[in-house]
């Protein structure tokens, strides 16, 4: 029941300087595929994901999205394309409360003036609740500045972020990293949530139980390259933790990942 | 009804048995700055009885009526306006998380410029002895040619200010240091050091009274307004809070810097077009170490130098504690270079309480 692709990426390449942190990356996710990328710390995840959503400038490669080759400018063309991002660092402003966080950078406004356009906080703090109410987030004070705020409760506001707009795919760059059990729970509902939507998804996850739970295919990076792309009905834990140490690599990418 | 909110607030986001009271909310900073400045003006109040047997802030002169010693106070906020017009440019820059240090120079390059384009043609029947453009024939122009040249050169600075920190990823400090020297040494060549007076009557007019009060009070809700209500402010909040978050969030963090830093520039040009009418003249020196007291003011006002917090508010209060100051040493008869060791120790102290205030943040 998947459908045509919905992202594509060939020969992704980022090099920082003389450091090769993703080479070569042919990458396919269709309409409504869970998709996991798992491997060690400093394999290339989220150099992948900040390359697609053009956080930074990719080195080379294509980008195919939504049927179509992209070459986003910056991360607002990637998110007005449809692609909605729980990045590792949560991105958010410490010094901003919940709403601002939620909004920030589509910005809900009761006067369109361009730069000055007028915010609706009252707005944007219903729309803030009611997104919390779907996640599920606990957050006791909304106008509490993010700064104060627990790890997992930050972290929860990212993905109440992801969560509270439409899109056309989401990425997810280790979103319960910080969480407790019961965030963590809350956390896979919503990824079960939008896979019962039918919305496509990249979880980026150390969490094997989580991802075997929650994905339909599993790809694995070893030092900037992938090695591995897997079916989960075709896998088991043991298999993958081989392709993340290095004691195996598929035969299709052996040439590129000697 | 306002306490049925209160528990459905309660009840929607308390987490885990932790209770939230939304009545006792932390105390907003300009507060505590607020009563700093009342502790000032009283400590200042005792100073007088103790020191020379005279009120500070109420009225002693039998031959004035009311209450308050009014005289000082139009003198207190008239001396901070000014300046006050040039924080509320710089007190955006910082919580933009830069710095503008050519504030001063552009006040200075500013006043030199649209005060020669203000000048009038005829002094008591004579040719003006210090026209510049006596031979070109622009003299006696509307007063709108002056103030919109004069705006344009802070636009431009602060524009060149803004592209410079932008563009190039310079520390601010440095990009706008080079635009301190260099907006100075405009100012010098501009008339080859000579001095340039006799404006307009219009022109005067511009910073004459309590005009240059009233266009501070103006800018200063205004911008007030902008930085609370528009995107514009949040997006400033937002980049000096967390600038990689602002990126990603898909904000266009490279303009919006510029137009952070055209606007300081503009505001320190509107000042400079203030003081130059207020003086009747323009010198090249003009606004020397204004850069200083602006900034001064913002951080007195609770502007984090770190970036994303404070507000408007914080910068007026912080210009007015300023003021009290300086009419304070003056009122007690201390020589000026007190004044000048004593605000060198004000701004390190108020920088050093917002380390604190942040680290005391972060422990709690
Ligand atoms: N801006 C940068 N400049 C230089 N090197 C970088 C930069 N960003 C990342 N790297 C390097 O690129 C490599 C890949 O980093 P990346 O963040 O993609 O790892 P990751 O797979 O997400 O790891 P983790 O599981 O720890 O999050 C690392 O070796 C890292 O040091
Ligand atoms: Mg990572």
């Amino acid at each position: 029941m998947l459908g045509e692709v919905i992202l594509r990426t060939e020969g992704l390449t980022k090099h920082y300087g003389g450091v090769h942190a993703l080479e070569d990356a042919d990458f396919e996710i269709r309409k409504g595929e869970h998709v996991a990328i798992m491997g060690d710390n400093g394999a290339g995840k989220s150099t992948f994901v900040r390359q697609i959503t053009a956080v930074e400038q990719k080195t080379r490669g294509t980008i195919w999205f939504d049927g179509r080759e992209v070459n986003f400018a910056g991360p607002l063309d990637a998110r007005e394309a449809g692609i909605e991002t729980v990045f590792q660092t949560l991105a958010l402003a410490d010094d901003l409360d919940v709403p601002d966080n939620l909004f920030l950078g589509r910005e809900k406004v009761l006067f369109k003036l361009g730069k000055f356009s007028i915010l609706d906080y009252r707005g944007m703090r219903e729309a803030t609740e009611e997104g919390l109410r779907k996640t599920a987030v606990k957050i006791p004070n909304l106008n509490n500045s993010i700064r104060n705020m627990s790890g997992g409760q930050r972290q929860c506001v990212a993905i109440a972020r992801t969560a509270t707009f439409r899109s056309k795919l989401t990425i997810m760059d280790e979103p319960t990293a910080a969480l407790g059990v019961q965030e963590t729970e809350q956390v896979e509902n919503i990824i079960r949530t939008l896979k019962e939507a039918g919305e496509p998804l990249i979880l980026i996850s150390h969490n094997m139980r989580q991802v075997f739970d929650l994905v339909d295919r599993i790809i694995v990076f070893r030092r900037g390259r992938m090695v591995a792309d897997l079916n989960k009905e075709e896998t088991d834990g043991q298999d993958v933790v081989a392709y993340i140490t290095g004691a195996k690599t598929q035969p299709q990418f052996a040439d590129k990942a000697a | 009804m306002a306490k049925d909110k209160v528990r459905s607030q309660k009840g929607a986001h308390g987490i885990g048995g932790l209770k939230y009271d939304p009545s006792k909310r932390t105390r907003p900073q300009e507060l505590n700055v607020f009563m700093a400045l009342i502790l000032i003006v009283v400590i200042f109040e005792a100073l007088g009885w103790m020191v020379i047997g005279d009120s500070f802030l109420f009225n002693t002169r039998e031959n004035v009526d009311g209450i308050f010693n009014v005289r000082r106070l139009r003198i207190i906020i008239l001396q901070v306006s000014i300046i006050g017009i040039i924080a509320i440019g710089v007190t955006q820059v910082i919580i933009l998380g830069g710095i503008d240090l050519s504030s001063g120079s552009i006040v200075g390059a500013t006043a030199m410029i649209a005060m020669s384009f203000a000048q009038v043609a005829e002094v008591n029947g004579q040719p003006n002895p210090k026209g510049m453009f006596l031979e070109q024939g622009w003299v006696d122009l509307p007063v709108l040619v002056p103030v919109a040249i004069g705006l344009g050169c802070g636009v431009l600075a602060g524009f060149i200010n803004g592209f410079f920190v932008a563009v190039t990823k310079i520390p601010p400090f440095i990009a706008t240091l080079g635009m301190m020297v260099a907006a100075r040494g405009v100012a010098k060549w501009w008339s080859k050091g000579q001095p340039i007076s006799f404006p307009t009557d219009s022109y005067a007019t511009i910073g004459s009274g309590m005009t240059p009060v009233v266009l501070f009070a103006l800018l200063a809700i205004l911008f007030y307004l902008i930085m609370k209500y528009t995107v514009y402010g949040k997006h400033t909040y937002a980049i000096g809070s967390n600038e990689d978050a602002a990126r990603m969030s898909g904000i266009k963090v490279d303009r919006h810097k510029i137009i952070v830093y055209t606007i300081a520039g503009s505001l320190a040009s509107l000042a400079a077009i203030v003081l130059s009418s207020k003086n009747l003249t323009a010198q090249a020196g003009m606004g020397i170490m204004y850069e200083l007291d602006a900034i001064a003011m913002a951080v007195i006002g609770g502007i984090s130098l770190s970036g994303g917090r404070g507000s408007i508010v914080g910068t007026v209060i912080g210009a007015l504690i300023f003021g009290v100051i300086i009419s304070g040493f003056t009122f007690l008869r201390l020589d000026a270079y007190y004044q000048e060791i004593f605000k060198g120790g004000i701004i390190v102290g108020a920088v050093v309480l917002d380390q604190w205030r942040q680290q005391r943040a972060a422990r709690t």
